[in-house]
């Protein structure tokens, strides 16, 4: 596969007023859901299988099968369609953009999907610390309302209040109904007693997204993209140390090599020393994995998740032992507290980063390190204690030395300025 | 401090927006901290009231989640990036500026000098989903992209005298209070303002664009029969 880009759910953000109805419909909006309506419902999740779709939240499951997953209509128990669009995964930053710059996507996604679910109230649950996507997406479910386009269908857009476990989608249903959010145990699986108790699909912002795209195209056209396993486009945000940082939506399967040359490369040509391919909560890859082919299949083989896409890139200023403690202090901080492996486990792995970061502690601490990991991953409610351990265990896998370092410098041998935006500004 | 008959009513239109009145408690509390300032005692028991729910059971919601104040924030409340990939990239460095300028610790609000029109206060954020803006600040959940340390102290000094901010990528930065209110469901008028997108949020389609670069068989895609 060559590499080059394929705007599929960005083609419009450039546009003029791209965010209104009028502006949606000038490049052909809202005519997939005209498609969809004279369609049956199941022809369109027929149509949505065969396109080979993979939930585009980081767990990459088959978005027409999951949908398939519900039982047969029930008199008096409604079906409904959520969107997750909690998007606060560290390095994650692809459905906000598509939020901001064409909500129409989402809400005539949300449309066909609610029709080809026999849902009649979808949600959208947003992260709330994002006002202005939260004002463009009332403003979008409004225009749509007004315009007839819904029928029978009822779209609330819900502001969420600040909490990362909140994208766990049994956590956002807790959350959506009005109390704290934690998971909740599986079985029985949302698509049987979901929101209110009733069957519920629940997709990421980007999967919906998709469909009216396949829906116009076909399932095919989708299907031919990307790799046999893991089909179609996706959104590839590109963050950190690299020339041209953003959104570069290309079929999946591209490298990094090729999206990094698209980038500009490494910026003021630095060294690449690590990155995520999916969020912090995918394991560390390095220079060694610039050729592993980002799809779903190819980067679990490497040993990490191709997760969300969330390439974040760090240069050879960076110390991993910094990062690496950073993000166990987010995980700490977001723990909701319903299970002991990741509610005490988080707070010890912060402590004994924190030690070996200042210099302090010895070596015998990694492989303490090490045993905590082993003592959440896999053990832990969700999967937000698994994730916690990723960076550290990837990082001390590729980086061991540098965690040795620490204590024979007696604290951080990096400077922290030297990989700040601006001081890379002042030496250009 | 007591609940007015106006917000009890919008209380009672959020809880109706839902099949199940309690899904409404979210936005609720949005709406108590535009009116209050913060989740106040009188702000839960308002809620407790309309959905039927004791005070504790309110409380143990509204002390879950970050935004929730329980003691008042200012009226431009500065939230500075500083997870992994905006502290590296300068997050840390802001966040030391912007709090040894103002000398104020988490969540406290900077003393209101003489001729100052607004309050401040200062947290730091978990990431917010903008890291290709990185370091980023959030002024009342509004971006503001590729900040410097000196620069968001100039635009916090703005901010305090009363000079209209505008976000990097939406409208002029409202009050906090203001903020809440849209955050509980109730617009403002603003959608409109701002850009569709940000440049780094256009490069990955600007390249294809000048390249040519379509999916195959999209010809009349999303886009790909238009005027440019």
């Amino acid at each position: 596969m060559s590499a080059t880009l394929t705007p599929v759910l960005s083609a419009t953000w450039g546009d003029e007023r791209a965010w209104t109805l009028d502006g949606y419909r000038a490049s052909g909006g809202y005519e997939a859901l005209e498609t969809a309506r004279a369609m049956e419902p199941e022809a369109v999740v027929e149509m949505v299988k065969g396109s080979g779709l993979r939930g585009r939240g980081g767990a990459g499951f088959p978005t027409g099968m999951k949908w398939g997953f519900l039982p047969p209509l029930e008199d008096g128990k409604p079906r409904y369609l959520v969107v997750n669009a909690d998007e606060s995964e560290p390095g994650t930053c692809k459905d906000i953009p598509l939020l901001m710059a064409s909500p129409h996507t989402l809400i005539e996604g949300v449309a066909i999907s609610s029709h080809a679910i026999r849902a009649q109230h979808a949600f959208i649950y947003l992260r709330g610390e994002v006002l202005h996507v939260y004002r463009r997406l009332l403003a979008a479910a409004r225009e749509a309302r007004e315009a007839g386009l819904l029928g029978d269908l009822e779209i609330t857009v819900h502001a969420g209040a600040g909490a990362y476990i909140c994208g766990e989608e049994t956590a956002l249903l807790d959350s959506l109904e009005g109390r704290r959010g934690q998971p909740r145990l599986r079985p029985p699986f949302p698509a049987v007693a979901g929101l209110y108790a009733s069957p519920t699909v629940i997709n990421n912002v980007e999967s919906i997204a998709s469909v009216p795209a396949i829906v116009r195209h076909g399932s095919d056209w989708f299907a031919d993209m990307g790799t046999e396993k893991s089909n179609g486009v996706g959104i590839f945000s590109l963050s950190g140390h690299v020339t041209r940082p953003g959104q570069y939506e290309a079929e999946l399967g591209i490298t990094l090599r090729e999206l990094l040359e698209l980038a500009g490369g490494m910026r003021n040509g630095r060294r690449l020393k690590f990155w995520t391919p999916g969020g912090s909560s995918t394991p560390l890859f390095t220079d060694e994995h610039l050729d592993v082919p980002l799809d779903f299949e190819s980067v679990a083989a490497a040993g990490s998740m191709l997760g969300t896409r969330a390439l974040q890139i760090f240069d050879e200023t960076v110390c991993v032992v910094r990062a690496v403690l950073r993000w166990t202090e987010f995980y700490k901080h977001e723990s909701c507290g319903k299970c002991t492996p990741c509610r005490e486990g988080t707070y010890w792995l912060a402590q004994v980063l924190a030690k070996l970061e200042r210099g302090e502690g010895s070596a015998s601490d990694l492989d303490l390190l090490l045993d905590q990991c082993d003592n959440i991953l896999g053990r832990s409610f969700c999967a937000l204690g698994d994730g916690a351990t990723s960076p550290i265990t990837s990082s001390i896998k590729y980086f061991r030395q540098e965690y040795l370092d620490h204590l024979d410098h007696g604290g951080c041998p990096f400077d922290p300025a030297a990989s700040t935006l601006f001081a890379q500004e002042a030496t250009k | 401090m007591s609940i007015d008959e106006k917000t009890y009513g919008e209380l009672r239109e959020i809880a109706a927006r839902y099949p199940q009145a309690r899904s409404g408690l979210l936005p609720m509390l949005h709406l108590v901290q535009s009116t209050e300032g913060s989740v106040t005692p009188a702000g839960i028991d308002a809620c407790a009231e309309v959905l039927g729910l004791t005070p504790a059971e309110v409380s143990a919601v509204a002390t879950f989640y970050t935004m929730y104040k329980r003691h008042r924030v200012g009226d431009f409340h500065v939230g500075v990036c500083t997870n992994t990939l905006c502290a590296v990239m300068g997050g840390d460095a802001i966040h030391q500026r912007l709090t040894e300028h103002l000398d104020v610790g988490p969540d406290e609000i900077a003393d209101k000098r003489q001729g100052d029109q607004y309050t401040v206060s200062v947290e730091r954020v978990e990431c917010n989903a903008a890291c290709d803006y990185a370091p980023v600040v959030m002024v009342n959940w509004e971006f503001l992209d590729n900040q410097t340390p000196d620069g968001l102290v100039r635009t916090v000094e703005a901010l305090r005298a009363g000079h209209p901010v505008a976000s990097t990528r939406g409208p002029r930065i409202c009050t906090w209070k203001q903020a809440e209110r849209v955050l509980a469901g109730f617009e403002d008028g603003l959608a409109d303002e701002g850009p569709a997108a940000g440049p780094a949020s256009l490069v990955g389609l600007e390249i294809a664009r000048d390249q040519g670069w379509t999916p195959a068989g999209a010809g009349v895609g999303a886009k790909g029969d238009s005027d440019d």
